[in-house]
């Protein structure tokens, strides 16, 4: 398994995923299913926490677009923290920084909350 | 890019079944001969990058996900960067659907042509094979730093 996640309730519907090592098209759907967890559960908050993923490829990227879409649907705000180096490589050459919001801090994201 | 190119001494042939979990092998070789090569870290993430998302096309369309298939990487370096071509024997693209999506719309899905483009200097598709297709790749060495074999 390439991936690790895991999910911390920081306070009442506002969950924290973590995600750990490589998120490529055979982890990908593990993130995928554990967001749907997450979306389907009365969810007000998902942070995506993503510092300790060293590799993401488009279906990573592609994962995260549908979060992001199921979230503005069921009024959920979604949102991704500390972007790895290889997080962020991808997010500009796929011109996404602005599509997310994104934040430097698991403190600064659950600040306006 | 010419054919006197084709032999290299330092080139690196690796072959996997087109399975997905194998996809990390093809990451760790490309990032080791890039490496190799004087790349700079952030150049090699998205020469990485690029050769997976290829690997990955070759998965889906190629392949439809049949993990018992073959995909054969080879990389080599020539005078002026490093060749890596992509050697699959499933179904060819269909060319008028091999095309970078527009980023504007945002949505799930369709950017690993748009990803290879971005970060490779030459893509080439021969589509000459009688059974499948190579994916020709090009990076230029960087203008200070790298060095030709």
């Amino acid at each position: 398994m390439s991936v690790i996640m895991e999910v911390k309730e920081q306070k009442k519907g506002l969950y924290i995923l973590s995600v750990q090592g490589e998120v490529d098209m055979s982890s990908s759907n593990d993130v995928r299913q554990q967001l749907a967890l997450l979306l389907n559960a009365g969810t007000a908050v998902i942070i995506v926490h993503l510092v300790r993923v060293s590799y993401m490829d488009s279906s990573g990227i592609a994962t995260l677009v549908e979060g992001l879409q199921q979230s503005m649907k069921l009024g959920i705000l979604f949102r991704l923290v500390e972007l790895s180096d290889a997080v962020q490589d991808i997010f500009k050459l796929a011109r996404l920084e602005s599509v997310f919001s994104i934040y430097p801090t698991i403190e600064e994201a659950i600040k306006e909350v | 890019m010419s054919d006197q190119d084709e032999k290299s001494s330092d080139q690196v042939v690796i072959t996997i079944l087109s399975k997905t979990e194998f996809l990390k092998i093809v990451r760790r070789v490309i990032e080791t001969y890039f490496q190799s090569q004087q790349f700079q870290a952030d150049v090699i993430r998205q020469v990485v990058l690029a050769v997976d998302e290829a690997c990955s096309n070759v998965i889906k369309y190629a392949y439809k996900m049949d993990g018992s298939k073959e995909i054969r990487v080879s990389l080599s370096g020539v005078s002026e960067g490093i060749k890596i071509s992509i050697r699959d024997y499933g179904d060819k693209p269909d060319m008028d659907t091999v095309k970078p999506r527009d980023l504007n719309k945002v949505r799930p899905g369709g950017l690993g042509i748009h990803l290879i483009q971005s970060v490779m200097d030459e893509v080439t598709y021969d589509l000459s094979p009688d059974l499948g297709t190579c994916l020709m790749l090009f990076k230029r060495y960087p203008e200070t730093g790298g060095t030709a074999p």
